[in-house]
């Protein structure tokens, strides 16, 4: 059993089932050890490949939950999660994270490269240094993203829009088929958004699925044609336009919808500053 | 100059000396790095302080004082994991209780067990009290240290950095922090010999603190920890022959020379400060 804990990395011998959906979760309830509430409630998900998913909600909705059971940083005991047919955690190739800022150490003294290069040791394992097709793909994956002149500098001195490139870019080079982001919009810089939303587009559109989680609901209507409301249960789910109305806004962040604004108003203030529509 | 280097080594004790102080320098070198860019300060020192009771016993008894430190430093991991477990406690509060209570065993042990000179040895360290016998297992556990931070060096990078991606490709974090503690407990269990238990944490964190002055590349940080760890370790080697002071402290006092240097020249050259 120690020994299987150790095992990491290698090759993954276990194929996608063909035409299963790239995440499909399953009446997921999960409950902290010491706390009284479910976080998560009987959620349902499905996620095609080509899909492009904004998990939205206030802060304390589950949404970081979610992510870390699909990735196995929480063992969940309700419910099932399978990634492209096979239970998660079969294939750990087909999974990566963009985590939230607050949980990397950005001042550990790491190159820019090497983070990238991070992106294969789920393809290499213990002992197996990268080979030159592993460089090849760190190169490609820093040029994609525009930082290749920042190789060699340390992650620490970037700015943070520098610094979610570089997640990005590592998140290339695992080279995954179900791609998860932790709030990678916080302290970003509009060119890395738009960097960020237009490799996300391009790699969707080769037949990858993305979940990403954010609470800044400006930019749903822009760059997501699905949005997961999510408040402990799901409380809309569907296309944008249907799913961000102020009433399940006002729903999901608990403050009661007031009528009584011009109603075009109301909208544009409510998609963009869920808070402006408070008083 | 060239005599006086060589004098000492003509006495094989005195090179065996050498040789111990050097290896143990290898070694908290290697790990400095990881020390103090994890925050391992604490554990660290506490660490030294909690195989204090099985040397003691291991000295009493007779056997090997390698064997008795490493079951001493296995059981303060396991209690400082059981303890910590599913956050009960806070970990540097588990540490802090475990080492406490370790240490002040060793000193009850100690004041029925042992001598005032065996206790100065063994709190101060005694680079020219070293047996062959000690030197071999020394040469082992270095070898080991050595190899494991080789081994694991890419997968303690990405553990430290992003814990979050190092569990979604399958790593254990809390599996290779006790492999760390692992490789602390012995790197400490051979630096005991030369600096003693007091000193030992100086050989942990100041290589490392002061190389991080100087770079920001983990190789190169863990490379002149290394050289400065070599160097320190050799002026504390004639020190300790030449004017009869302990061989720790002379250890230590170079190494803390050094770091005031590095902070000099990282103030000097504008560097992004250093803070811990």
């Amino acid at each position: 059993m120690i020994l299987n804990r150790l095992k990491y990395g290698g090759t993954c011998h276990i194929p996608a089932i063909p035409h299963s959906a790239a995440l499909a979760v399953q009446g997921l309830s999960f409950r902290y050890p010491g706390t009284v509430a479910d976080t998560l409630e009987a959620v349902n998900l499905t996620v095609t490949p080509g899909e492009r998913v904004a998990l939205v909600g206030p802060n304390g909705a589950g949404k970081s939950t979610l992510l870390k059971l699909i990735l196995g940083l929480e063992q969940h005991t309700r419910g099932t999660i399978s990634v492209y047919g096979n239970p998660a955690h079969t294939c750990l190739h087909r999974v990566s994270i963009v985590p939230q800022r607050s949980s990397v150490d950005w001042r550990f003294p790491v190159t820019v490269r090497q983070v990238v290069t991070m992106g294969r040791y789920v393809h290499l394992g213990w002992f197996k240094r990268p080979s030159s097709e592993d460089r090849d793909r760190v190169q490609h994956s820093m040029e994609m993203m525009e930082i290749t002149d920042l190789a060699d500098r340390q992650v620490g001195e970037l700015s943070g829009g520098q610094q979610q490139r570089v997640m990005l870019a590592r998140t290339l080079a695992h080279n995954a088929d179900l791609m998860l982001m932790d709030e990678p919009l916080n302290h970003v810089d509009i060119s890395t958004q738009e960097l960020i939303f237009h490799t996300l587009e391009r790699l969707t559109g080769e037949g990858k699925a993305a979940v990403v989680s954010t609470h800044d609901l400006g930019i749903l209507t822009m760059h997501f044609s699905r949005a997961v409301f999510l408040d402990h249960r799901v409380i809309a789910d569907g296309p944008v336009q249907e799913v961000l109305t102020p009433e399940t806004i006002a729903a999901a962040y608990g403050f009661k919808f007031h009528r009584d604004y011009p109603s075009a108003a109301v909208e544009h203030d409510a998609s963009r500053y869920p808070g402006a529509a408070h008083d | 100059m060239i005599e006086w280097l060589l004098e000492p080594l003509s006495f094989a004790f005195v090179v065996r000396g050498l040789i111990a102080g050097l290896l143990a320098a290898l070694a908290c070198a290697t790990l400095s790095a990881f020390v103090v860019w994890r925050g391992m300060a604490f554990v660290g020192d506490a660490m030294a302080h909690a195989i204090l009771p099985g040397i003691v016993v291991a000295y009493a008894l007779g056997i090997s004082l390698f064997v008795g430190a490493l079951g001493a430093a296995i059981l303060a991991v396991a209690g400082i994991g059981l303890f910590s477990r599913r956050g009960q406690l806070r970990e540097d509060t588990a540490i802090g209780v475990i080492f406490a209570g370790f240490f002040a065993l060793g000193i009850f042990l100690m004041s029925r067990m042992v001598s005032y000179q065996d206790l100065s040895h063994i709190l101060f360290g005694n680079i020219l009290g070293v047996a062959q016998g000690d030197l071999t297992a020394m040469s082992i556990v270095v070898a080991i240290v050595l190899f494991g931070v080789a081994t694991g060096f890419k997968e303690l990078l990405v553990t430290s950095f992003d814990p979050a991606h190092a569990v979604a490709i399958g790593l254990s974090p809390d599996l290779l922090r006790y492999g760390l503690l692992m490789l602390l407990a012995l790197t400490t269990v051979v630096a005991i010999q030369t600096v003693g238990v007091v000193l030992v944490l100086a050989l942990l964190v100041t290589p490392g603190a002061a190389a991080s002055l100087l770079s920001r590349h983990m190789g190169r940080i863990m490379a002149i920890s290394v050289a400065f760890s070599v160097a320190a370790t050799l002026v504390g080697f004639y020190a300790s022959y030449y004017w009869n002071v302990a061989s720790g402290s002379a250890i230590v006092l170079t190494l803390t020379v050094f770091f005031l240097m590095a902070w000099i020249v990282n103030h000097l050259s504008g560097r992004a400060s250093y803070v811990s």
